[in-house]
């Protein structure tokens, strides 16, 4: 029984490997001494290093992943999606949780200002949350394994709590003590509404239980294959229909993006692009997971009511998004209602499914579009945020378009990264951004969405006008000397990368739109392994 | 085999000189300029061996043709060649114009010269990349690359509006290319769906290849290649300009740096005019014979509309810069009549314009950097005061113009011909059809001829008049111009590096108009290649067309019906006769002149008399 019980653990390595150093880098955080203020985000890069080479070693090595991506599925894939952003964001979030200052009036609205349950640390002149920090920062990435894994709703929940109330805490405690009641603000903001979201779609999971008669996924699409994916019961279908709009909250989509301007802009940068990046990934990879119930004969359109909508909220998403970030003055503010928007984009994907009735070729694979804009929309953001964290005007991380104004006049690699997000984000080619959106598109196509492909490239376009508002600013406006750029240079690192990745994923990333694509595709079998360890682990108990 | 690694070096060199500009340090200005030169000039010389090893004649056949995987499971790939002679012609203008501007631009940029000339390249490189792209997608890739280094060639080194021209360029040509894109995506659809039965090569699999592409898109129906070709008639008739999209036009070419708008006018244009031709014309036939009155009609009132709009300008850059627009329609006119005359016209027209408008920015930006004035009401006579100048202002004006002997004469000359050729494409109607366009065309050219020669009587002859500046007026308030001393033009007349910059354009022009036969043979076969699924559509639309026309009125039923038909076979083989040998008298014509005019009368009298 045991051995059984350890052999199935070996498919929880990796996330294990992330809960280990979540304990080792909270430990290292308590250390005060000033050689040590870098070991937490080190702990944390380790230990995400650790669990990638572990998924690549689930896979079969890396000489297995060039031949044919015979062991990938969608676990695998999003584990080393989760690796591999996890990784920048490390570097973005460096120095996220700068040191705390010991003053008076700092200390006591920290002791106010509490959300999580951190235990105050007063008296200490500087008390510093690197260490809490950056085990929130890896449990959440844990979380978004784990939801790539869920086989079972309840499962799936706890997954998902697991990446969202670690966020709480991040923002809460992202920022230094001049800019912290911003922080909190957006902290509060984002925990109430995301307790919200999460009392609607754990109803919306109820109702999914109520029609079926079983939390597990697999169950719940032998029903709906007994009644056609068409004539599924009503209940079944509100219950979705709840989910996605609880998950929505998660994805930062119409109708639950309201939230999302007021927590990035009062979030630090760096926090931001997390929260841009992480609980997306996880809100898509368990929107693919449930809607996945529907899909009982090898992935057709979402159909019914349902597949109406997301046709709405794909559309309203989009433009939405678009428009409201035409008219902000706060580039964060731009920057997360387009977050909206490309959820609005990955959207289009996630209502065209896998369509593969062409032979050959991953047009029509809507749902590994999803995974692969998910890594192009996440370097775009990531660098873009690693940007603005790098610029501070008075005391202030930067926010509007006159802090980046000439900034390639002061700093070009600065002003460079900037610029290769917004065109990739744009959609310009040949940057990763466009191969996304051909993935996206060209499957909404192959799936008969034609008009949805419309308002999508007009919404591309749209988009295009602040983005290169951005972009514009940063080369031609004056140059602000009142604008200081920080000394991080691990953020204007992270920046350069996912810039430079961003050109060059774009123009050779073909195999990585056939391993999303293949990992689209195999979803039951990686499911299976996990729901197995559930299972195992029930025996186990007296 | 050396030669498909031509088509990279073609692409790499100016990216690679592009790239080496961005990450090589302490580069002093001089040096910058110099590196640029040598990068665009070894362009050049692979595009000249290009063309050498290039087998003219199979020149409507692909050559050249090389690619390596991109992304394989949409059936991308980066896939280059030369499609016909008319990439080859494009590619040559391309590397040709961007040395010359490299050198017309020598003292011009004097800030920021390191991403200037660094932009250049990458500018170079998608632009020759669009030419030579056989992968839609890749192609897209290319077009659409354009936007951004001329976004901030526009946008850093313009002059007073800048800004705003660089973002209305952008979003305007960005927005409707979207358009495009979501047809080219449709036609990709269509042939990844079509049953692989049909005999089609790339048929049931997702494939971008253009000439794959455009066999599928010949089977759409109707409506189907009605919405593709709007999509893609969308972003290219933004980016040709085609009169009422051409509103982005005069702002970013009046705004832009000499080396901007000559790349903008020279090619950037021929984007546009390439898409139309290469894309929208043989992959959706039928939508194009059938929208063929409407685009010509446009194309139309461009031509006369811009041309009033020059006539009125007092902006030296300005009036250029709309004259592009009337040009334009030339080019689209004669693309659309959709018979070879008029699209060899067109594609020389491409050629002819890059070059004469190009040289007509040049020589607008030396009198800018020595006047900082474009106003032709602030500056008069400089033939007097710098000749040589003067002299290639009025060559290229007379170029432009279409005086026989020079380039635009031929193309101009084969675009009217061939809409007035053109019964099937645009109908024959009293009121609207190809005689009256052809007509109305011809104002336009009267029109050019008005504008033009009037602001080279403005700025060329009378009195030598220079610009008062400000504080100079002041003291010069009670003194009557004619009286002052002479005034001296800062910088004198042309040095020796401009009249380099010029005189290789001046050569190609007259070439291009003295010998136009070689090119125009070259060009005939891809032409009638590309054409040929829209020409057999509008001759069926016509036919159509008549008969419905005809049997509205029901007593004459039987006895029209009979005659047309005859009329209309007998009509065809003719009318390919004559094409054929008036293209072969198009040389000897644009060298007579006058001649010219009265073959193509001639030849349109004995069209109009065989048609009922």
């Amino acid at each position: 029984m045991m051995s059984g019980v350890g052999e199935k653990l070996v498919h929880l390595w990796p996330e294990m490997a992330l809960l280990v150093g979540a304990v080792l880098t909270a430990a290292a955080g308590l250390c005060t001494r000033r050689r040590c203020r870098a070991l937490p985000a080190c702990l944390a890069a380790v230990s995400l290093g650790v669990s990638g080479a572990l998924v690549l070693i689930q896979i079969g090595g890396l000489p297995q992943l060039g031949g044919g991506l015979a062991g990938l599925n969608l676990v695998h894939y999003v584990r080393l999606l989760v690796v591999g952003l996890g990784l920048l964001l490390v570097l973005v979030t460096v120095n996220a949780a700068e040191a705390w200052s010991g003053s008076e009036q700092a200390d006591r609205q920290v002791g106010s200002g509490r959300i999580g349950g951190l235990e105050q640390r007063s008296g200490s002149q500087v008390s510093d949350h690197r260490g809490e920090f950056f085990a929130f920062f890896l449990m959440s990435l844990m979380g978004v394994m784990l939801v790539a894994g869920a086989e079972d709703l309840v499962w799936l929940f706890l997954a998902l709590e697991l990446v969202s109330l670690p966020t709480y805490v991040m923002i809460a405690i992202s920022r230094r003590p001049q800019e912290s009641s911003a922080a909190w603000e957006a902290a509060v903001k984002y925990f109430f509404l995301g307790a919200l979201s999460v009392a609607i779609f754990l109803y919306g999971f109820a109702l999914i239980y109520g029609a079926s008669g079983s939390t597990r996924l697999e169950e719940i699409r032998q029903l709906v294959r007994r009644t056609g994916p068409e004539n599924v019961p009503l209940l079944l279908n509100v219950g979705l229909a709840l989910a996605v709009v609880g998950l929505s909250f998660k994805i930062a989509a119409v109708p639950m993006h309201f939230y999302v301007a007021d927590v990035y802009q009062g979030a630090s940068a760096a926090v931001s692009a997390f929260l841009a990046v992480v609980p997306k990934t996880a809100g898509f990879v368990a929107l693919v997971l449930v809607l996945g119930v529907l899909d009982v004969d090898g992935g057709a359109r979402i159909p019914g009511v349902l597949g109406v909508v997301l046709w709405i909220l794909a559309v309203l998403s989009m433009t939405v998004g678009n428009t409201l970030a035409l008219l902000q003055r706060s580039v964060r503010r731009v920057l997360a209602y387009s977050s909206v928007a490309h959820s609005g984009y990955m959207l289009v994907g996630l209502l065209a499914g896998v369509n593969l009735s062409v032979e050959q070729g991953m047009l029509g694979n809507g749902l590994g579009g999803v995974l692969f804009y998910l890594m192009a929309y996440g370097l775009g953001v990531t660098a873009a945020f690693a940007v603005l964290g790098s610029l501070e005007h008075a005391g202030w991380e930067a926010d509007d378009y006159r802090a980046i104004s000439g900034l390639a006049r002061r700093s070009g690699p600065l002003a460079l990264s900037m610029l290769l997000a917004m065109l990739s984000l744009i959609g310009l080619p040949p940057m990763v951004g466009f191969v996304g959106k051909v993935y996206l598109f060209g499957s909404a196509v192959q799936a008969g969405y034609m008009a949805l492909v419309v308002v999508a490239v007009l919404n591309s376009a749209i988009s295009a006008v602040y983005y290169l508002r951005i972009a514009g600013a940063c080369y031609f406006g004056a140059a602000q000397e009142a604008v200081e750029i920080a000394a991080v240079p691990s953020r204007r690192v992270a920046g350069m990368i996912a810039g430079i990745a961003a050109v060059l994923l774009g123009l050779l990333g073909g195999p990585l739109v056939e391993a999303a694509g293949v990992a689209a595709q195999r979803r039951p079998a990686a499911v299976q392994t996990v729901h197995m360890l559930v299972r195992a682990a029930e025996k186990l108990q007296p | 085999m050396i030669s498909p690694f031509l088509i990279v070096a073609l692409l790499v060199a100016p990216l690679a000189g592009g790239l080496a500009l961005v990450l090589i340090p302490r580069l002093s200005a001089v040096e910058i300029r110099a590196f640029t030169l040598v990068a665009s000039l070894a362009t050049l010389v692979f595009a000249g061996i290009l063309a050498a090893q290039y087998d003219w004649a199979h020149s409507s056949q692909m050559q050249f043709e090389w690619w390596v995987p991109w992304v394989e499971s949409f059936g991308l790939k980066f896939s280059f060649g030369l499609m016909d002679s008319i990439s080859l012609w494009l590619v040559l203008l391309t590397a040709f114009l961007v040395p010359v501007v490299v050198l017309g631009s020598w003292s011009a940029v004097a800030e920021r010269v390191r991403e200037f000339h660094a932009w250049l390249l990458f500018l170079e490189a998608a632009m020759l990349g669009t030419f030579v792209a056989t992968d839609l997608i890749f192609f897209y890739v290319c077009f659409e690359f354009t936007l951004v280094p001329l976004y901030f060639l526009i946008g850093i080194f313009g002059s007073e509006e800048r800004l705003k021209a660089a973002r209305v360029f952008f979003l305007y040509t960005f927005t409707a290319s979207m358009l495009t894109f979501a047809g080219v995506l449709y036609v990709a659809y269509f042939n990844a769906n079509l049953p692989a039965t049909l005999g089609l090569p790339a048929a049931g699999r997702w494939t971008f290849s253009i000439p794959d592409l455009i066999q599928a898109g010949q089977r759409m129906s109707p409506s189907q290649q009605t919405w593709v070709f709007l999509a893609l008639l969308a972003g290219f008739a933004v980016k040709v300009p085609l009169w009422p999209w051409h509103t982005w036009l005069p702002l970013a070419h009046t705004e832009a740096p000499t080396a901007g708008s000559v790349i903008l006018a020279g090619v950037l244009l021929k984007l546009g005019t390439y898409g139309l031709l290469r894309l929208a014309i043989p992959m959706t036939p039928l939508a194009a014979a059938q929208w063929a009155p409407i685009v010509g009609g446009l194309a139309l009132v461009g031509i006369l509309w811009a041309a009033l709009v020059c006539w009125v300008q007092r902006d030296v850059k300005k009036l250029v810069a709309y004259s592009s627009v009337s040009h334009l329609g030339f080019c689209v006119l004669g693309m659309f009549a959709l018979n070879v005359i008029g699209g060899t016209g067109s594609v020389l027209y491409m050629i002819n314009h890059g070059l004469s408008t190009g040289a007509l920015f040049l020589c607008v930006g030396m009198i800018y950097e020595r006047l900082h004035s474009r106003d032709m009401d602030q500056m008069s006579g400089l033939g007097r005061a710098m000749p040589v100048w003067a002299s290639f202002f009025v060559f290229f004006a007379l170029a432009s113009v279409g005086l026989p002997g020079l380039n635009g004469f031929v193309s101009e000359f084969l675009c009217l011909l061939g809409t007035f050729r053109a019964v099937e494409a645009y109908g024959r109607g009293a009121v609207v059809g190809a005689h009256v366009m052809a007509a109305a065309a011809g104002l336009g050219m009267i029109g050019s001829a008005i504008y033009i020669l009037y602001m080279v009587g403005r700025v060329v002859f009378g009195p030598l008049r220079l610009v008062v500046f400000p504080e100079e007026s002041k003291l010069a308030m009670g003194m009557s111009l004619e009286s002052a001393a002479v005034p001296t033009v800062p910088r004198g007349d042309l040095s020796a590096r401009e009249i380099l910059t010029l005189a290789p354009i001046a050569l190609a022009c007259l070439w291009l108009g003295l010998f136009p036969a070689p090119v125009l043979k070259s060009l005939e076969k891809p032409v009638a290649r590309i054409t040929a699924a829209a020409v057999t559509e509008a001759q069926k639309l016509s036919i159509d067309r008549l008969t419905v026309g005809v049997a509205d009125v029901e007593h004459m039923v039987a006895a029209e019906n009979g005659r047309i038909s005859a009329s209309e076979h007998a009509g065809r083989g003719i009318f390919r006769k004559t094409a054929g040998t008036l293209l072969n008298e198009a040389p000897e014509a644009a060298a007579e002149g006058q001649g010219g005019w009265r073959i193509s009368s001639g030849g349109g009298r004995v069209d109009s008399r065989m048609n009922p």
